[in-house]
Formats: C-alpha cells, sequence, structure tokens
C-alpha cells in the first residue's frame, strides 16, 4: 500500500502539478513544511467546491483549512496526524484519494480485475478454432503450394519464365 | 408569432422522427422499398424543421427578446453579440435543441450520402436515427421548453452567467456535442447490422467516417474545454477529472478504441462483434454524459438547471436505449459471422491491446466516476474519488498504451515479425532511453514520472517518424522515388500516423508539467519577482471598464535573465454588477511553445497584489498535440477509399467505359 500511495502521489504530481490558490500570506516561512503543507492540501477536497483541491481552491472554506493544516504543521503535527483529525472532523469525503477499505475494494481493484478479465476474453478469444475459416494445417499448406506451383508453371510455361 | 412558429416547428420534427422511426423499419421487415425510402424524406424534414427551430430561437437570443424565457433568464442587451449567439447553447433548454440539430443533421447527412448502402441497412439505420431523434424532441417539448413565453416581458434579461461568457462558449459545447451526437450515427448503424444479423468490410467502410468524424469533433471539444479550464479557473490547471469531464473522456476512449477495431474489421474482416460493441458503447457513453451533466446526480462546474423530472426523463431514455441494444446485442451478435485470422504478434494483436487498455481505462473512469454515487445509496457512506485515484489508474493505463502504440504502427498485419520491428525502432527507442540518462545525469529530479512519460512521449514520436522513413525510404531510394512513395501512402495511413505524432506532442507536454516553475507572492509596484529564470515586475494597477463588467488590471513586464523584455502580461479582476461575481481573468503569454502564466487576486489593504505566477513549459503541447491528432482525423476522412459512394461512382465509371 506504501508504494501505491507513492506512486498515487507521484503520477498526481505529473498530471496535476499542485499549483495553488494560496494567498502569500498564507505561507509558511519554512520552504520545507511550506512544501508539505502544498503536498497535503493537493490531496484534500475542497468541501464546498465542485471536485477542486483546498490548494486549487479560491473558496473562504479552503482557505481556512490551509491556515489550519499549515498552523498543525508548524506545531509540529505530522501528515498523517493533520489527515487523520481532518477525516476524523470532516469525514472520508475530505480525502480525494479514497482510503483502502472492505467498502473501496472493488473501487481500488477495478482496473486490474477489468484488465485480467479483458486479458482472459482475449486469451480465450485466441484460442477458440474458428469453425467458419479454419487456420490451414502444415499439410494443406504445402498441397496449397504445390498448386500455386503448378498453375504457375501451366500458365507461363515449365520453366516458370516468360 | 416567430417563436410559435419555431415552437410549431419542433413539434413538426417530432411528427416527422416518429414517421422516420417507424416507416422505415417496417418497409425494411416487409420488403417494400416505397417505404424504405420515406425515411430518406423522413430524415431531411425533420432536419429542415429542427433548422428551423433552431433559427428562430437565435433569433429571439440576438433580438434580446425577453418575452421568452430562455432569452430572460441566460442574455442581456448589454453583452456582446457573440454571448448573445453562444448564450443559445449556455443553458439547458437551449443546448438540447443544440443537441437535436446535430442529431438531425447527422441523420440527414446520411439520407443524403448513403445511397450507395445495402437499401435495408440504411432504412434500419435511419428508423434508429429517427428514434433517438424523436426521443429526444419528445424530451425537449415535454420538459425542456426553449420557447416558453413571459408575460408580462421583463424589460431586462438577467445576463448570461459570466464564466461562461468567454469565446470558449462559442466554441466548446458545438464542438463536444458533434463529437457526441456523432456517435449516434455509429450507434444506429451497430444497431441496423444487428437487425439485420449481417455485418462487413463495407459497412466498416461507410462507418469509419462518421466515426471518425465524431471523434476529431470530440478531441477538439476536450481540448478546448480543457483549455477554457486551463485560462478560466486562474491556477493553471487543464484536467480536473470533475465527473463531467470523464462523462466527455469515455466516449472518446470508446470510441478510440472503435476506430482502432474497425480498421481491423475494414482491412481484415475481423473483431466484428467486438466493434459492435464499442459502436453501442461510444454512443451510451454519450448518452450517459448527458444524463450526468442534466440529472443533477453529481456536482460539478458544469452542472445545469437540476430538475428532477428532467434527469428521471433521460434516465428513462438511457436506459431505453442502452439496455435495448444490448439485449439486442446479446440476441444477434452471436450471428454475426467472424472472420480474419491473426497470429498474437500482428498488427490484429497490437490493436486488441490497445482496445483492451483503453476499454479497461474506459471502464475504470465509468467505476472511479459512479462508485461514490453508489456507495452512498448502498451504505450511506460519503467518499471521494478525485484526481489521485484516476491520475495513478488512467496514467499507468494510458502510458503503457502509449508505449505499445509505435510497436503496433510498425507491425505487419497478419503475422509480424517482433524483432523486425524492435530493430526498425531501434533509434527511436535510443532517444526514449536517453531521455532517461538525461534524467540520471541531471541529478534525478522529481518528479520522475514526468521523466519516464517524456521517455515515451520521445518514442513515440520518433517511432512513428522511423515508421515512415521505413515506408518511404526503403533501400535508400533518392528523393524523387521517396516523394512519389510518400504520395503512393493511402492518407488514412498519414492520417494514423499524425494522430499518433498528437497523441506523442500531447503527452510530452503533460510530461512538461513536471518541468515548470511556481512562485506564489505578495507584489509590490517596482519590485522584481524571480519565476524559473525569468523576472517579473508589477508596473501599474488600473482600472478598466468592459462593456457589461469593471475590472482591475495588473500590468507586468516579464523579463529574462539578462534583462531584456521578452513579454507583458495583464492578469485582471472581474467584476459583474447583474449577477453581484467576480472572476479572475489569468494574464497568459505564449514564449515559444511554454508559457508564462500570471493570476492575481484584490490588492490587498497595504496596496500589494496577491499573485501566482508559472512557467509552464511547452504547455502549449497538450492542446496542440489534441490539434494535430483531430488533424490526423480529417486526413483519415479524406481518404479516397472512405468517401462516401465512390466505389459505386467508380464502377459506373468503369461500365460506361467499357461500353463506349
Amino acid at each position: 500500500m506504501k508504494h501505491l500511495a507513492k506512486l498515487a502521489f507521484a503520477l498526481g504530481l505529473l498530471f496535476a502539478t499542485p499549483v495553488l490558490a494560496v494567498e502569500p500570506s498564507e505561507m509558511l516561512k519554512d520552504p520545507a513544511q511550506e512544501a508539505r503543507a502544498r503536498e497535503l492540501s493537493a490531496q484534500l477536497r475542497c468541501l464546498v467546491c465542485q471536485n477542486e483541491s483546498i490548494d486549487e481552491s479560491h473558496a473562504e472554506l479552503a482557505r481556512d483549512l490551509r491556515v489550519l493544516i499549515r498552523e498543525k504543521i508548524a506545531g509540529g503535527d505530522s501528515n498523517d496526524e493533520i489527515r487523520a483529525f481532518l477525516v476524523a472532523r470532516y469525514g472520508e469525503f475530505i480525502l480525494l484519494r479514497p482510503p483502502f477499505k472492505t467498502s473501496t475494494l472493488l473501487l481500488w481493484l477495478s482496473a486490474p480485475l477489468l484488465l485480467l478479465a479483458g486479458g482472459f476474453m482475449v486469451y480465450r478469444a485466441s484460442r477458440r478454432p474458428n469453425a467458419a475459416t479454419p487456420m490451414l494445417t502444415d499439410q494443406e499448406e504445402r498441397s496449397l503450394a504445390e498448386l500455386a506451383e503448378e498453375i504457375r508453371n501451366d500458365h507461363f510455361g515449365s520453366n516458370g519464365g516468360r | 408569432m416567430i417563436v410559435e412558429a419555431g415552437h410549431y416547428a419542433l413539434v413538426l420534427a417530432l411528427g416527422l422522427a416518429l414517421v422516420q422511426a417507424i416507416v422505415p423499419f417496417w418497409g425494411a421487415r416487409r420488403g417494400d422499398t416505397a417505404l424504405m425510402q420515406v425515411g430518406v424524406s423522413a430524415a431531411s424534414g425533420q432536419f429542415l424543421f429542427v433548422l428551423l427551430a433552431f433559427s428562430v430561437l437565435a433569433r429571439s437570443y440576438l433580438a434580446s427578446d425577453f418575452s421568452v424565457a430562455s432569452v430572460a433568464e441566460n442574455s442581456n442587451s448589454a453583452i456582446p453579440l457573440i454571448y448573445k449567439f453562444s448564450g443559445i447553447w449556455g443553458n439547458h433548454e437551449g443546448s438540447m435543441l443544440l443537441w437535436s440539430l446535430i442529431l438531425a443533421t447527422f441523420g440527414a447527412l446520411v439520407a443524403i450520402f448513403g445511397r450507395s448502402l445495402p437499401i435495408r441497412l440504411r432504412a434500419d439505420a435511419l428508423a434508429i436515427q429517427g428514434l433517438i431523434g424523436a426521443a429526444f424532441l419528445g424530451f425537449i417539448l415535454a420538459t425542456s421548453n426553449p420557447f416558453l413565453r413571459l408575460d408580462p416581458a421583463p424589460l431586462e434579461g438577467q445576463d448570461l452567467n459570466p464564466i461562461l461568457q468567454d469565446p470558449g462558449l462559442a466554441i466548446h459545447p458545438p464542438l463536444l456535442y458533434l463529437g457526441y451526437v456523432g456517435f449516434s450515427i455509429v450507434f444506429s448503424f451497430a444497431s441496423a447490422a444487428l437487425i439485420e444479423g449481417r455485418i462487413d468490410a463495407a459497412w466498416a467502410r461507410f462507418v469509419r467516417p462518421f466515426a471518425l468524424i465524431a471523434w476529431l469533433f470530440l478531441t477538439l471539444g476536450i481540448a478546448m474545454g480543457s483549455y477554457w479550464a486551463y485560462y478560466t479557473l486562474g491556477w493553471g490547471g487543464f484536467w480536473f477529472w470533475d465527473p463531467v469531464e470523464n462523462a466527455s473522456l469515455m466516449p472518446w476512449l470508446a470510441g478510440t478504441a472503435f476506430l482502432h477495431s474497425v480498421a481491423v474489421m475494414e482491412k481484415r474482416d475481423s473483431l466484428k462483434i467486438w466493434s459492435i460493441f464499442l459502436a453501442i458503447l461510444a454512443f451510451s457513453f454519450s448518452l450517459l454524459g448527458t444524463f450526468l451533466v442534466r440529472s443533477g446526480v453529481l456536482t460539478s462546474v458544469h452542472s445545469f438547471a437540476s430538475d428532477p423530472k428532467r434527469g428521471l426523463t433521460i434516465l428513462g431514455i438511457l436506459v431505453l436505449f442502452i439496455s435495448g441494444s444490448l439485449a439486442l446485442f446479446a440476441w444477434r451478435a452471436p450471428m454475426l459471422r467472424q472472420g480474419g485470422l491473426f497470429a498474437p504478434i500482428s498488427r490484429e494483436g497490437a490493436l486488441v491491446m490497445n482496445n483492451l487498455l483503453l476499454t479497461v481505462a474506459c471502464g475504470t473512469v465509468l467505476v472511479g466516476t459512479l462508485y461514490p454515487l453508489v456507495l452512498e445509496q448502498v451504505t450511506g457512506e460519503k467518499i471521494t474519488v478525485g484526481a489521485p485515484f484516476f491520475n495513478m489508474t488512467c496514467g499507468l493505463l494510458g502510458l503503457a498504451l502509449l508505449f505499445l502504440t509505435p510497436f503496433g504502427f510498425s507491425l505487419a498485419w497478419k503475422r509480424g515479425d517482433l524483432l523486425g520491428v524492435a530493430q526498425r525502432l531501434l533509434v527511436a527507442l535510443a532517444g526514449g532511453v536517453l531521455v532517461l540518462v538525461a534524467w540520471l545525469v541531471v541529478g534525478r529530479h522529481e518528479p520522475v514520472l514526468a521523466w519516464i512519460a517524456a521517455a515515451i512521449a520521445v518514442f513515440i514520436l520518433a517511432g512513428t517518424f522511423s515508421e515512415i522513413a521505413a515506408r518511404i525510404l526503403r533501400g535508400a531510394a533518392g528523393i524523387s522515388v521517396a516523394w512519389s512513395r510518400a504520395r503512393g501512402l493511402p492518407l488514412s495511413f498519414w492520417g494514423g500516423a499524425c494522430a499518433h505524432v498528437g497523441a506523442g506532442l500531447a503527452l510530452l507536454g503533460l510530461a512538461a508539467t513536471g518541468f515548470g516553475s511556481e512562485t506564489v507572492v505578495s507584489m509590490r509596484t517596482g519590485v522584481p519577482v524571480h519565476v524559473g529564470s525569468f523576472q517579473v515586475t508589477l508596473d501599474s494597477v488600473t482600472p478598466r471598464r468592459g462593456p457589461n463588467y469593471q475590472e482591475t488590471v495588473s500590468h507586468m513586464t516579464v523579463r529574462s535573465a539578462t534583462g531584456a523584455i521578452v513579454a507583458t502580461v495583464e492578469p485582471a479582476r472581474r467584476s459583474f454588477a447583474s449577477r453581484e461575481m467576480s472572476t479572475t481573468q489569468a494574464g497568459i503569454v505564449t514564449l515559444g511553445l511554454g508559457q508564462f502564466y500570471a493570476s492575481i487576486n484584490d490588492v490587498d489593504a497595504k496596496g500589494d497584489v496577491p499573485a501566482q505566477l508559472f512557467w509552464k513549459p511547452l504547455v502549449t503541447l497538450i492542446w496542440l498535440g489534441g490539434c494535430v491528432m483531430a488533424f490526423g482525423g480529417v486526413l483519415s476522412v479524406a481518404d479516397r477509399r472512405l468517401r462516401f459512394g465512390a466505389p459505386v461512382r467508380a464502377r459506373v465509371a468503369a461500365t460506361a467505359s467499357a461500353r463506349g
């Protein structure tokens, strides 16, 4: 799971570089702490917005949460502690990446399961002999080649050329 | 009076759509040619009447006729002409009418250009198209009539939503609808083929141009929408995995898969049943998108006025067409004869892989979009499935697909030689590896995935070009031979190559988002700020008056590291009095393929301007890549072999010359 989480975050960085609606006045002095705040807020949903993270949103609530996160970071809380605090307060709805648990099992496994099922279907289809147009056996291939040779000879003379 | 005439035209169009749905279908069952021909005139008539209704609505908007409720709610006499016009589809009622107009247009195109088709196939396809038309026209008349009057008429309209007052609105929805609705033709033909119980390469040849047209417009529509979001929302994001974006991505993924499988069907008479399934899927996702946007089941930046009655009606239409076509598929598909065998390592095999990855991506987007809704219904638990989930799943599937693309493009039909292809792609592979070496050399900068994506992008670009080179430069040919060979290659080959180059360019643009720089800062006049290698100064802040808004503009100068002025940008905050809303206008300037992007907030108490400044290298490639892909679609549509009716004319000409 740890790896999965890392990967998800890396992909997140690629496709949605966490840019911000962050106000300069909100930012922490320590660049490392500020970077942590950015990383965290890119993964938290702005609860009153439509599918935006609090890092991207201009909404009041998003701003309050950004400030709250920074206060907690400055107060020495770890990322997991802050996340847990927010989940306790707002529910898992706030996490843009849903947690991996029983009720989200199907969600997280959807892509691998679909891939497996699709792969299995392709495999079955490729193994199923086609009744309508069967593949030629080696024997048949040879007699086909012989026939073709005969026709060529009949057509162009026995020396095979004009 | 004119407005009532438009309303009446819509009623007549519904009548004709019903005739189109019933009579040709009945004729096809009885083998009556005259009845089957009714479909042609009904489809043309339906188109004319919907066009009439649309023109009447357009007139009401352009003339600011506020006695029409839709105009009064979504327009204003002060807004510029372009927004008066695009306001027609900036609301639920008008956009449904545009939807129906495009639907009827495609029906009329089949009626006019489908003469070379087997008559029963055309009759059945027109009947299905008529049925879809009737469903939507009925829906408009029953729940979303754009011609409702207000009495007394207000003196002034309420204005168009400020977010929609953008040239994007004039372009984005029509492009997207051309894409969505274009797949209806593919769907109708798939259903007709199932009813007939017969499908062959000629079917593929006729359907493919329609699928290409739908696909290329959908590609442009999505790219356009993404760019609109990018410059409007003010923080430089361009894709949010918003449910409605997902709703447009799903038909695109299914449609892309269909284009690839139908190529196999046309060339090799294989993958027929699967192609039919994808054809049904593509349009089903279009319908699903329409439902999601208008029903209010999802919250999204795109949500139209949500009304449970409308939602339920569209759900009904959705269930009718999707379940109907899938039932038809389950019943008739086993009767279709499969042909064309191929080895696993072959062009066909590669296209099967393409289809597998695209449909799995499509399925994952579907699950991710609907999972929170279903989970809340079942357990009451509220979760969010956001960008991190989609980036991880679809990102990986997409990268895998794009990595395999050059292999598929270079493999031979029937039985390919993987080793030979790998040799042909050696230079391209080396190009990709070079990018990864560069990553090691410059000190393993994060994010590593951006580098992997860049490597794959280079591989696709170089791989496509080396395939073109292999085809035209074979055996150390001279320039004139190469040129004549290049001209001899079918346009659909060039179309495919172009689309793959577009995909590579878009991926390169996406990868480059990992290499940008950003600065968040309070800007004081005259104090320079560093953004990447650029220096930005705030020169002044001035008010400005627009036609229906006030704005505060920050004038900034961008200098290079050496101090030379490279550009000026003018980000602004715009406020609209009529709706008490303000929007951020990002200041964007394109430098080469990259963009400098500035977004500001309201001036603070100290007189400073809080600003977010970005340097985004190669970012324009994301959308240019989309345009290049769509241009590939144009090239393929222009291929002579695919031109409507071309085989017939050729045959007539041949017999005529033989006689003469």
